[in-house]
């Protein structure tokens, strides 16, 4: 994997990126992934992609397979992968096609039962290779796990190089980034709205915080929010008609529903101080934000259709950054601690909290769709990176860039199969 | 009114790749003929698997600023997790007061920014507040709210590189610039 990376000529536009798996978990499934037959010549090592996938969920181990000669067709000597104390097998190949494109099967195997689990195959150009092992990893991890696999999502990120500022539209291992716009001045805040299709962000183009949503596919973008003062914080209410947005246009910072179209903004509260980083509850009912009415940045909680607002953070003196995961049961925000700002996940049936990192300078956690993995911004060794992490905080994975300091990261949602 | 800032589109055309996905499940385990795994469908169980198509948008120059008054310092500091004006920053305002009072058509931005801890999100509200208080500084003084806006760049645009406390304080301010 790692030769494989590092014989790849760095791309200095694309961010080029490194998986490290830095932590160990306790119960793993341990799978094979075979070399895909043709692998050799294709231009991507599609083993080596979902084997990462696989390891970077903290669900799986992965049991040495080099040196197998297998393809999808061949059945194999099940008691030969027990013995290597594998649970599972996948087995492939690519073949390129006459018009260029490839052909990509690929079976997965039990081998403690000795049992087909199934398979599937693709032909795809070139471009999509990287896409077609995300979804081979989703298949595995559906068919081992029962639960749907985020490795063939997307996630959007900001880097800043130079003076440029770029937002970019990456696979969710960080690989294969496109640039979806390119600015002289700062962009915050990309949340993918709840059909994958499109981004709201936040961009000082103007030379002011201002709110888009932008057509990923097209390109094409229309101001949501440009008002007086300050416009910022968009968040996307699950059936995607609406925005939460911060608007400082009546004086202050505070939040507003407005229409994904554009339009008159609604206010949902009146506060003395400020209010920011809105967050809709999975089913639409509620908003997280954050708020310092109560003196200190703390979160807090209230229905969409208004009414009192109830605080959610009582520990340290400085919590903001919310987000709650797609199934309702998990808040992660950062929280200021004896100086360092370090994400947290809270249970939000219990209350419990648990710091997940051993880094100072967390930012802007956002959670897979499948509720298992948080990605976050970071600083390590002076450098800002983006960090997967199980909610544990057991498996971390760096997604490490070239290209400058990576930051805003956002988990788009699952793709339409 | 200058034109503040240029816009390039440039809209890259992009590979939408095309492909399709199709589910073996069905197949049994002694089938061992490639063509025949690929289940013989590739309709209903097409899966498209291009949507990484994305179009790229490159903007391109800043504006540029118009002139504010001669002489005068255009930037206000804040001491840390401070909204207050210290004292020896209102002869600084009071100049700007009257140099906008003087041109009606005269537009100030009052641009409020943190220094480098925290959150974005967070530091943009905070530093919105210094703008405001500057904003409500000029007001007093009989500066037209028609004639500035207050906003806010958060923890975006340091004016110095580096944590250092001494980066840290000249970063925590607000900056008057004309347009």
């Amino acid at each position: 994997m790692l030769a494989a990376l590092i014989s790849t000529p760095a791309l200095p536009a694309l961010a080029q990126f490194r998986v490290e798996v830095t932590g160990v978990g306790l119960t793993q499934l341990p799978i094979a992934i075979a070399p895909f037959r043709g692998e050799a010549q294709s231009p991507q090592k599609i083993s080596a992609i979902v084997q990462a996938d696989l390891e970077r969920s903290g669900q799986f181990r992965a049991v040495d397979a080099s040196g197998a000669v297998l393809d999808e067709t061949a059945r194999p000597d099940v008691a030969l992968w027990r013995q290597k104390s594998a649970d599972s097998l996948a087995t492939g190949s690519v073949t390129r096609l006459a018009d260029g494109r490839f052909d990509v099967r690929f079976r997965l195997w039990d081998v403690v039962k000795g049992q087909d689990l199934g398979g599937q195959s693709f032909v795809v150009t070139q471009g999509d290779l990287r896409l077609v092992s995300h979804r081979i990893a989703d298949f595995i991890y559906e068919k081992l796990t029962g639960e749907r696999g985020i490795f063939s999502t997307r996630i959007a990120y900001v880097t800043k190089t130079g003076s440029r500022y770029s937002l970019w539209v990456a696979d969710a291992d960080g690989e294969n980034a496109q640039s979806a716009l390119s600015s002289p001045e700062p962009i915050i805040s990309p949340a993918w709205s709840p059909n994958g299709g499109q981004l709201a962000y936040v961009s000082f183009e103007s030379r002011k915080p201002v709110v888009y949503v932008h057509d990923v596919a097209s390109g094409r973008r229309r101001l949501i929010a440009n008002f007086r003062g300050s416009n910022s914080a968009p968040a996307w209410a699950p059936d995607g008609r609406s925005l939460a947005v911060t608007l400082s246009r009546d004086g202050g910072s505070q939040l507003y529903t407005i229409d994904a179209n554009g339009g008159e903004p609604r206010r949902l509260m009146q506060s003395a101080g400020i209010d920011t980083e809105p967050m809709f509850s999975g089913d639409g009912r509620s908003i997280y934000f954050v708020s310092d009415r109560g003196g200190a940045p703390q979160i807090y909680k209230v229905s969409t259709s208004g009414g009192n607002a109830e605080r959610v953070t009582f520990t340290g003196s400085y919590n903001i950054s919310p987000s709650v995961s797609p199934d309702g049961r998990w808040l992660a925000y950062i929280s200021r601690v004896g100086g360092a700002f370090k994400l947290h996940v809270m249970d939000l049936s219990s209350g419990t909290v648990n710091a997940v990192t051993d880094t100072t300078a967390d930012e802007n956690p956002s959670f897979a769709p499948n509720s298992r993995l948080i990605v976050y911004a970071t600083q390590q060794q002076g450098r800002e990176a983006l960090m997967t992490t199980t909610l544990d905080g057991k498996i971390k994975a760096r997604l490490a860039g070239q290209a400058g300091d990576i930051r805003e990261p956002d988990w788009g949602p699952f793709q339409k199969q | 009114m200058i034109k503040r800032f240029t816009l390039a589109l440039t809209v890259v055309a992009l590979v939408a790749g095309c492909s399709s996905g199709v589910k073996l499940d069905d197949v049994p385990v002694e089938d061992k003929n490639a063509t025949s795994t690929m289940g013989g469908n590739t309709g209903a169980n097409s899966g498209n698997t291009a949507q990484s198509g994305v179009a790229g948008v490159d903007l391109g120059q800043s504006g540029r600023d118009a002139a504010g008054p001669v002489g005068v310092s255009r930037i206000v500091y804040f001491d840390y997790d401070s909204y207050v004006i210290k004292p020896e920053f209102q002869s600084l305002i009071e100049a700007h007061s009257r140099f906008i009072k003087a041109g009606t058509n005269r537009k100030l931005m009052i641009e409020g920014h943190t220094d480098d801890r925290g959150g974005r999100e967070y530091n943009l509200a905070l530093g919105q507040k210094r703008a405001e208080a500057v904003r409500r500084s000029l007001a007093l003084l009989g500066v037209q709210d028609s004639q500035m806006e207050a906003v806010s760049f958060g923890k975006e645009k340091p004016a110095v590189q580096g944590n250092s406390e001494d980066a840290r304080a000249q970063n925590r301010r607000a900056e008057l610039s004309y347009r």
